[in-house]
């Protein structure tokens, strides 16, 4: 299934591989392109969109960064997880207890937050090394269904908030900005959400990036090559957990309120269809799943309580059989499809 | 010490559930190599057809043969619609469309038979105490119906061609093909088997955890951990090893971490049972030719 791309991008011919990677190539270019304006119209929706729809974009972007961390470990590392709910919650739960118990300004519960979730995500990745496949999906499936549990314990109530949970201050805009808070809020998102983007994108096109597919495609032939795959698998599952603990403390920066019952199973089931429908190994995938997870639920609640599950469940399964690379992938071949018939026509 | 031998014997009993679930987890794996997610959902599904049945006037043991009639049907449809162009797609496809199925027959449960909890009558009578308030009525009825299943299944596997054959399809499908076995049909066969056997496992359970449509993750969290436990090979394993996760979920809960963490206890001895001994306790070791 993730061999389509490749075998779309490198047809055998001399003549046409050289058309090829012109049409990379300029490819390349659009993309730049295409992020600029993206990230202008982005910035621009500060003020032309508010309220409620704000607050949507805002999390939009704190689910596509949950994605995110998916895509590196599941599309990129080839680790599935049904359990980053688990450590979404971590994020969360840091960043409202500093807040509510500490009176931490909220920007600065971002980085405990994110060493947090790595270091449980670390801690995961250690049985993991053990795990493949769909052992892993189920180990990380009884991780989501336990973590409720553990955050309602009442050992832990005092600092949690038990099943109530924690409630914080919502964030005013800095002096002088003339912003409200939904704008601040959206603009702080948004920029947090870049940085977490641009990690992800440099850190998987590097070296590392081809050792974490190496591993995935080849897991022994990657070894004999001299990569350390204890090492890189565990790290990778750190960084996932920490692009979503991140996204867990931009949600409660959102939202202001956490609770045990927001982190259920069917959160990280969802994070795993939006990953789907995204388009597993793709970056930009991460954004139409964010978007996937944020919209399609309330679209859907409008028919009846249970439909959201149930289309997702639709999706999802129509997706593995009609487009396994997401909605990125598609768009990428449909993309490839239309520059190689402008170019065959100039040919003429 | 009467304290502790009731928590035993109350996790024997919540343990014959989690073994049932177990052995159909166990009889999908060794048949497909997948991890049937849906599992639990399917038996849920089950259950509600069995309500309903019941308060449509159908009597109780009527209603029970009819359900598990009707699940059979459904595992081996599912099979063959949704599960067969799977064969040989990546572990990522076959988790995908599983989990699919789970939220789809989640939802459908919580849609049309709605979101309420709701009592589940039992055959066995009431409540009431036995053998000096050990165990009640219900739970010495529905461990001794589950054993009964095992025992058929056993048998069934043990001594008669048809089981043979599946067994054979399993463990050789090329092999078996050439031996005239209908793999294809084995596999069906399997599913439905293993639906029947969820909608028992449901429908022993529900009068004690009461039936709402999220009934089954936490019990098939705990199948996942009794048949990881015994070896995720082997039914006799899955069997113990579900037995044996009752108890321990049932000690720890009431000496160690408070109920309130029971699932939590699951989580463990899926990650002990993972670094320690893979295989399981009755389990082989697989050897990969590299």
């Amino acid at each position: 299934m993730l061999e389509t791309d490749i075998a779309d991008t490198h047809p055998p011919a001399e003549s046409v591989e050289a058309e090829v990677s012109d049409t990379e190539g300029r490819l390349e270019a659009w993309r730049v392109m295409a992020i600029i304006v993206a990230v202008g119209i982005a910035v621009a929706l500060t003020w032309l969109v508010n309220g409620y729809h704000l607050f949507q974009l805002s999390m939009t972007i704190a689910y596509a960064c949950v994605i995110l961390g998916l895509t590196v470990l599941t599309g990129i590392n080839g680790q599935i997880s049904l359990g980053h709910g688990a450590f979404y919650a971590v994020g969360a739960y840091m960043t409202a207890v500093l807040m509510a118990n500490y009176n931490w300004p909220y920007w600065a519960t971002i980085p405990p937050a994110a060493a947090a979730s790595a270091i449980v995500g670390f801690l995961v990745g250690f049985p993991a090394l053990r795990l493949t496949g769909l052992y892993l999906a189920l180990v990380t499936l009884a991780l989501a269904v336990a973590a409720p549990q553990i955050l309602k314990t009442n050992a832990l109530s005092d600092i949690t908030g038990g099943v109530q949970g924690l409630t914080t201050d919502k964030p005013e805009a800095p002096f002088g900005l003339g912003l409200n808070p939904d704008q601040w809020i959206y603009l702080f998102t948004l920029a947090t959400g870049c940085v977490i983007f641009l990690l992800g994108w440099n850190l998987t096109r590097g070296r590392i990036g081809r050792a974490m597919m190496a591993i995935r495609d080849q897991p022994l032939a990657a070894e004999s090559m001299g990569i350390n795959l204890a090492a890189v698998k565990t790290r990778t599952f750190a960084v996932s957990a920490m692009f979503t603990g991140v996204a867990g403390s931009l949600t409660t920066i959102i939202v202001q309120f956490v609770a045990p019952d927001s982190f259920n199973s069917l959160l990280s089931i969802y994070f795993f269809v939006g990953l789907v429908v995204g388009g597993v190994n793709s970056i930009v995938g991460a954004l139409f799943g964010g978007a996937f997870i944020e919209f399609v639920p309330n679209i859907a609640n409008q028919i009846s309580k249970a439909a959201p599950g149930a289309i997702y469940g639709l999706i999802l399964i129509a997706f593995m059989y009609l487009l396994p690379t997401g909605i990125a992938g598609g768009l990428h071949q449909l993309i490839l499809r239309l520059f190689r018939a402008r170019r065959r026509a100039a040919a003429r | 010490m009467t304290g502790l031998a009731h928590q035993i014997i109350s996790g024997l009993a919540s343990g014959s559930i989690y073994a049932a679930v177990a052995l159909a987890l166990v009889m999908i794996y060794q048949a497909t190599h997948h991890v049937n997610f849906a599992q639990g959902e399917m038996a849920t599904l089950s259950t509600y057809i069995c309500l309903t049945l019941i308060n449509a006037g159908v009597p109780y043991w009527g209603a029970f043969v009819l359900t598990v009639v009707v699940s059979f049907v459904m595992g081996a449809v599912i099979e063959r619609v949704l599960i067969r162009p799977m064969t040989n797609a990546p572990i990522l496809s076959a988790v995908g469309v599983f989990i699919g199925l789970l939220l789809v027959i989640n939802s459908m449960n919580g849609w049309v038979f709605d979101y309420i909890i709701k009592p589940f009558p039992s055959p066995f009578g009431g409540g009431q105490a036995m053998l000096h308030g050990f165990i009640s009525a219900h739970e010495l009825g529905e461990t001794a119906v589950t054993l009964l299943v095992l025992l058929l299944v056993y048998l069934f596997f043990r001594h008669t061609t048809l089981g043979l054959a599946m067994r054979a399809a399993a463990f050789n499908a090329t092999s078996s093909r050439l031996c005239g076995v209908r793999v294809n049909q084995m596999l069906m066969l399997g599913w439905g088997l293993a639906a029947a056997i969820g909608a028992i496992a449901g429908i022993m359970v529900a009068p004690i955890v009461f039936l709402d449509p999220n009934m089954m993750l936490g019990i098939l969290t705990y199948a996942f951990a009794g048949a990881l436990l015994g070896g995720i090979d082997n039914a006799l394993g899955a069997v113990v090893g579900g037995f044996l996760v009752g108890v321990l979920e049932n000690l720890f809960g009431a000496y160690v971490v408070g109920t309130e963490l029971k699932l939590t206890v699951a989580l463990i001895i899926i990650v002990v049972v993972l670094l320690l001994k893979p295989a399981g306790l009755f389990g082989r070791a697989v050897q990969t030719r590299v």
